[in-house]
């Protein structure tokens, strides 16, 4: 998905893991995946660079669509979709 | 010409068969999981140990730490301390680290120093401490075996282990059999 495309989503759970690096924001994506249904749109803030590599690797290994990521000021957004 | 061939279906049969049981036996050697053996007690590689676990089990990967040697400094609780001890057990007792906080670096530990530098870093990037990555993995169902026999070398005592759901007391065999159906094998 294009930059603009995310920035018109709207998902159903927001999960911010800007206060843990490596492998925070994955623990916090897999604690929260739990809360959402599936086809359900969960989004996660990060401010870890190596996040942006490992929530797409989690995705592709777990079954969930990743959608892609646009940066804000000091930190990221990914978006998923549960399985 | 009709007997040959009869023959050579019921080899064929044969064949199959023992491909099929070679076939399961190989998909239940791959299971989805990883083995870890950690011998070493640097603060830095059992570090690593946890974070490598706790993105395996986030990734729904079956973990199993088999904690063995220096490592199993990593697990003492430094709250108990076990009565019926002999003088060369106290001995290790007391100079090998009481927990995983008191844990050197294997490079630039001068005296302490680096270990305190790299837990004020940790804190300040955010990164999780090593008691919380305890924490998370016992949550997570990652597995942990204690080594018996380097327990009792070392003169340990299973009462000053650290609370950590089902920990386990085995031998090498167990860590080879887990080893050998994980589709991950790594030595720290």
């Amino acid at each position: 998905m294009t930059t603009e495309e995310l920035k018109n989503v709207t998902s159903n759970l927001t999960v911010d893991a800007r206060g843990t690096a490596c492998p925070g924001p994955l623990l916090a994506a897999k604690k929260a995946i739990g809360e959402i249904e599936s086809g359900e749109i969960m989004e996660i803030l990060s401010a870890d660079e190596g996040t942006k590599n490992d929530i797409p690797r989690w995705c592709e290994k777990v079954g969930h669509e990743y959608l892609g990521f646009y940066d804000e000021d000091s930190f990221s957004r990914l978006f998923l979709i549960k399985e | 010409m009709e007997s040959t061939n009869e023959v050579t279906l019921e080899m064929l049969q044969k064949q199959v068969d023992v491909l099929t049981k070679k076939v399961g036996k190989l998909e239940k050697n791959r299971k989805d999981q990883l083995s870890m053996a950690v011998v070493s007690g640097d603060m830095d590689k059992i570090l690593a140990t946890m974070v490598i676990s706790l993105a395996a089990a986030a990734m729904d990967t079956q973990v199993k730490l088999f904690f063995s040697f220096w490592s199993l400094s990593a697990l003492r609780d430094p709250k108990k301390s076990p009565k019926g001890k002999d003088f060369i057990s106290k001995m290790f007792g007391i100079m090998l680290p009481k927990s995983k906080n008191h844990l050197s670096l294997s490079n630039m530990n001068m005296a302490g120093m680096g270990p305190m530098m790299i837990k004020m870093l940790m804190k300040k990037k955010n990164v999780l401490s090593l008691d919380e990555m305890f924490k998370q993995a016992g949550e997570l169902g990652i597995e942990i075996t204690i080594c018996e026999m380097s327990m009792d070398l070392m003169g340990f005592k299973k009462e000053e282990f650290i609370d950590y759901p089902n920990l386990r007391f085995a031998g090498a065999a167990t860590f080879v059999a887990d080893a050998g159906e994980s589709a991950m094998q790594l030595f720290i």
